[in-house]
């Protein structure tokens, strides 16, 4: 006889607990096994069920009972393979005979500890609720007192420029017989300066993502800056690049990611001396918005031939980043001699700046910066930032609001006068619903240089299922059932590289075009409006008082 | 929009002729503000030269306020003018209009006039400050052979307000600009023209980029980067900051504030300094629509665009006389008896400058430098 724990399923979780329920229709259903085949995580199962059914025949009602052995595609409770809702199923049903259903009742946290381990995942902040960069709004729209400016007609010139900026009064300038020119006898240092878009992929590493992804950002990238004229530049994230693009030409559309791991760095290092271009800049990584204090992971699962021969590591082994640059014990050395020492392998030709991820300490370090002259940038990136593999908990509880960081930081670089000076770059949940130019706009207006995306890159570029009701984020597993953060062939070959590359493309062509549809009604044209925040406002008195906007309702 | 008449001439004329220029162009201009600014004065003023001028207006509290702080600071008082007003239907009379000349104090007679010019400043920011809450001391300028007049009206009734189609009050270049109030509030320290230190300029349009240009000059360290009840005050400080601070010709000006397209540099001998320039004074590039006409210490005249030239502006004249003009009508009406075909209407590019004493008249362009 079977004990009483069995009997009443006392010890199993009931769907109820899931975030997802699946919702599966025997009638529309041709039991062609390609959901159970396709779920990532083994969430359904065909399973075999006896179903009782009551017919009648001939001319009166005779109702007769019997039992059919049916195939049933059927939901299994293991937390460990729990529904992520990603919808692959769907996706694949040639009937319409599946999906997920998201379920707010869930309890799915209170279990998804199992071994003691804490839950792990990709993706970004589980908060679907309206962010504050989505709530500001563009305000001052320039009427009868001045024309508004025509988006399809005028001029203009949305760029932006990433690197240290002399002061006017610093430039090593003489005056000969009314015109102004270099003084060649003055050693005064010139920092670099990048004139970009001002929007940039922010760093996601090879590694993190797969082959067909990084290649279709890559030639996206290569594309907007060569038939597009769009100068937009992208991070390598931490991990290393591709040895072929380091020597090749369009080396200067990217940024080096250099973080407390150095992988990929003794490559890099190498392959200087075969470098045909710089790169755009290089970016020290302290900190990541999504998990502010862990450093960078790549799960063993995701360290195949490819990553492990760029990152000179061995093969399927867990690619942890210390938490901190381990060899640098304060600011004045993580800050001042890693600045120094990537400043110097490109002979400080290349702008050099550190991100971190948003902090109530940010302007500590923002100050430090100030007062460093080969600091060129500081990049912040907020709490809604997205990442490939933390801890639930970092993702969902650390971290600080982009919005109001990088607006005191800019508001104290203005104190100081030396808004021009250091360009904020403002990272983090930009385009979280989708506006990627209307974020960005905003940013700027408060005081960013530049923006940078990272995950609203894989849902616009690559159809990524995650958002913020935790769906998929499955991208720490290596299982990504759309092939964008895996390295699994038989995943990522379902990934296009060339479709990824014309979606890159598309989205910033919009963007573009979608700025100056900001900025042409406010009257701007010729320069981005850094800091123009009198042309934002937003309906909650106490956002306004903290961002120092006006308050509009 | 805003109407401006600016009028440079080898000899002294009476602001009625920039006043008479304003009425033509009435349509234009709202009441909301005339404001007159003189340079190179004759009449009382000739022989009184190298004297600061204080201009402005208080009530009899503030003239009280005003003669201890002058005496506190060590500035002797060697004159005083006053326009004869005559009350005019609509124009609330303040208790004093004044021009207070000065003597310098004594330590600083012989100091050269970089730190006159630092002291005239500060003296001038202090009353402001002290002024202004109360509304008690109105102060424009305070400088050597410049005087500054502004009350809220219509230029015309203004200027009759003022006395000054009786009086004899002349000067070499003056401007004059009635005020279409726009986005602003209707105060005395909005109406343009604008003096710092030698520079005024005045401006017609809106500056939709001014809070990143006003937190930009606010935090050069300049106590006389403060104000900026318009808009427009940021241009004139702009135009200080190239020039007096920076040390950069009048033409890098138009540079700064519409700065070329590097592909657009090309021809221009010093292209490198305009990169370095333009990314290290990115802030101050305006975005129009704006005409702007201004005056240096060694009272050069010229006008500007912006870089979409959205606001008209035209300068024509005589040797000798030379007018800078929001419209052709306020032209005519300045220096009728002109050859009309000789008119400058400067594009995008321009910057016309009129040369001291209104000897000559040049255009430079910013592409060809």
């Amino acid at each position: 006889m079977e004990p009483a724990s069995k009997l009443d399923h006392n010890h199993q979780l009931s769907l109820k607990e899931l975030p997802y329920i699946v919702r599966w229709s025997d009638h529309r259903c041709t039991r062609c096994g390609r959901c159970t085949a396709v779920c990532p995580v083994k969430a359904i199962e065909p399973s075999v069920k006896v179903k009782r059914t009551v017919y009648s025949e001939g001319p009166l009602p005779e109702p007769q009972a019997t039992r059919k052995i049916i195939q049933v595609v059927e939901q299994v409770t293991d937390i460990e393979r729990y529904c992520t809702g990603c919808g692959t199923c769907t996706l694949v049903c040639p009937n319409d005979a599946i999906e997920p259903e998201y379920n707010p009742q869930n309890k799915f946290l209170h279990y998804k500890n199992k071994g003691g381990e804490g839950y792990k995942r990709g993706g970004r902040r589980n908060d679907p609720s309206i962010s504050t960069l989505d709530r500001l709004k563009f305000t001052r729209i320039s009427m009868l007192t001045d024309p508004a400016l025509d988006a399809g007609r005028h001029e203009f010139r949305v760029r932006t420029l990433l690197g240290r900026i002399l002061p006017a009064d610093e430039l090593p300038l003489k005056n000969v017989n009314g015109t102004l020119m270099p003084d060649n006898n003055s050693d005064k240092f010139i920092p670099p300066v990048r004139e970009i878009f001002p929007i940039m992929i922010g760093s996601m590493s090879i590694g993190a993502l797969s082959p067909p992804m990084w290649e279709g950002l890559a030639m996206g990238i290569a594309y907007l800056n060569e038939m597009e004229g769009l100068p937009v530049v992208m991070c390598s994230g931490e991990g290393g690049v591709p040895p072929r693009l380091l020597k090749s030409r369009f080396l200067k559309y990217f940024i080096i990611q250099i973080a407390s791991g150095y992988f990929g760095w003794d490559e890099i290092i190498h392959a200087i001396p075969h470098m045909v271009e710089d790169p755009a800049a290089i970016e020290i990584k302290y900190g990541q918005g999504a998990k502010p204090g862990d450093g960078g992971l790549l799960m063993a699962q995701k360290v195949l031939n490819l990553i492990a021969s760029i990152r000179g590591v061995p093969k399927f082994v867990d690619l942890a980043s210390p938490p901190t640059h381990q060899t640098k014990y304060s600011i004045e050395e993580a800050v001042a001699k890693m600045i120094q020492s990537m400043s110097m392998a490109w002979g400080f030709r290349v702008p050099v700046y550190p991100k971190i991820s948003g902090t109530k300490t940010a302007r500590a370090v923002l100050n430090n910066l100030a007062r460093n002259p080969f600091a060129a940038a500081l990049s912040i990136d907020g709490e809604d930032g997205g990442t490939g593999a933390a801890y639930n908990v970092s993702l969902d509880k650390m971290g600080h609001p982009i919005a109001s960081n990088l607006r005191e930081c800019y508001l104290d670089l203005v104190k100081q006068g030396k808004q021009n000076e250091l360009p904020l770059i403002a990272a983090g949940g930009v385009a979280k619903k989708g506006n990627l130019a209307a974020n960005a706009a905003a940013l700027i207006m408060l005081g960013a240089s530049a923006v940078s995306i990272g995950k609203y890159m894989m849902q616009a570029a690559a159809n990524c299922f995650g958002d913020e009701y935790n769906r998929c984020n499955l991208c720490n597993t290596g299982k990504c059932p759309r092939g964008i953060t895996t390295q699994d062939p038989k995943l990522y070959r379902r990934l296009d590289s060339d479709k990824v590359a014309e979606r890159v493309v598309e989205v910033f062509k919009t963007a573009n075009v979608e700025l100056k549809k900001i900025f042409a009604p406010m009257g701007r044209s010729t320069e981005l409006p850094i800091g123009m925040s009198d042309g934002l406002s937003v309906d909650d008195k106490a956002i306004a008082d903290r961002l120092e906007i006006s308050y509009a309702c | 929009m805003c109407r401006l008449a600016a009028i440079t001439s080898v000899k002294y004329f009476s602001p009625m002729e920039n006043i008479l220029a304003l009425e033509t162009m009435k349509e234009g201009h709202d009441g909301s503000g005339l404001g007159l600014t003189l340079k190179d004065l004759g009449g009382h003023f000739e022989k009184l030269k190298a004297y600061p001028i204080l201009s402005g207006i208080c009530s009899k509290k503030g003239a009280k306020i005003l003669d201890d702080y002058m005496d506190k600071a060590g500035f002797k008082l060697k004159d005083i003018w006053a326009p004869k007003i005559k009350p005019v239907k609509g124009i609330l009379q303040r208790d004093h209009y004044f021009a207070r000349i000065y003597d310098y104090p004594a330590s600083y007679v012989h100091k050269p006039m970089k730190e006159k010019e630092d002291l005239l400043m500060n003296v001038r920011i202090a009353l402001r400050k002290i002024g202004e809450p109360d509304e008690s001391i109105f102060v424009f300028s305070f400088y050597p052979d410049v005087l500054t007049l502004k009350e809220v009206g219509d230029p015309l009734q203004v200027g009759e307000f003022f006395g000054l189609d009786c009086d004899h009050i002349k000067a070499k270049i003056i401007f004059a600009q009635g005020r279409q109030n726009t986005n602003y509030t209707i105060y005395l320290y909005a109406c343009h023209p604008f003096f710092i230190q030698g520079y005024c300029s005045m401006t017609n349009g809106e500056n939709t980029a001014f809070v990143p240009i006003r937190e930009f000059l606010m935090s050069r360290g300049l106590p006389g980067y403060a104000g900026y009840n318009s808009d427009s005050e940021v241009f004139t400080h702009i135009l200080h900051y190239t020039v007096r601070q920076l040390g950069f010709p009048l033409t890098y000006y138009k540079d700064v504030i519409t700065p070329l397209k590097e592909t657009e540099t090309e021809r221009r001998r010093d292209r490198a300094a305009l990169k370095l320039i333009k990314q290290s004074l990115r802030p101050l590039c305006i975005d129009g629509p704006n005409v702007v006409i201004g005056f240096t210490p060694d009272g050069s005249c010229f006008m500007v665009h912006d870089a979409k030239k959205l606001r008209p502006g035209v300068v024509g004249g005589v040797k000798g006389k030379y007018a800078l003009m929001s419209e052709e009508c306020g032209l005519d009406s300045a220096v009728p008896k002109r050859d009309k075909a000789t008119d400058i209407f400067p594009m995008k590019y321009d910057m016309v400058i009129v040369k001291p004493h209104a000897e000559e008249v040049t255009v430079w362009n910013q592409l060809q430098s």
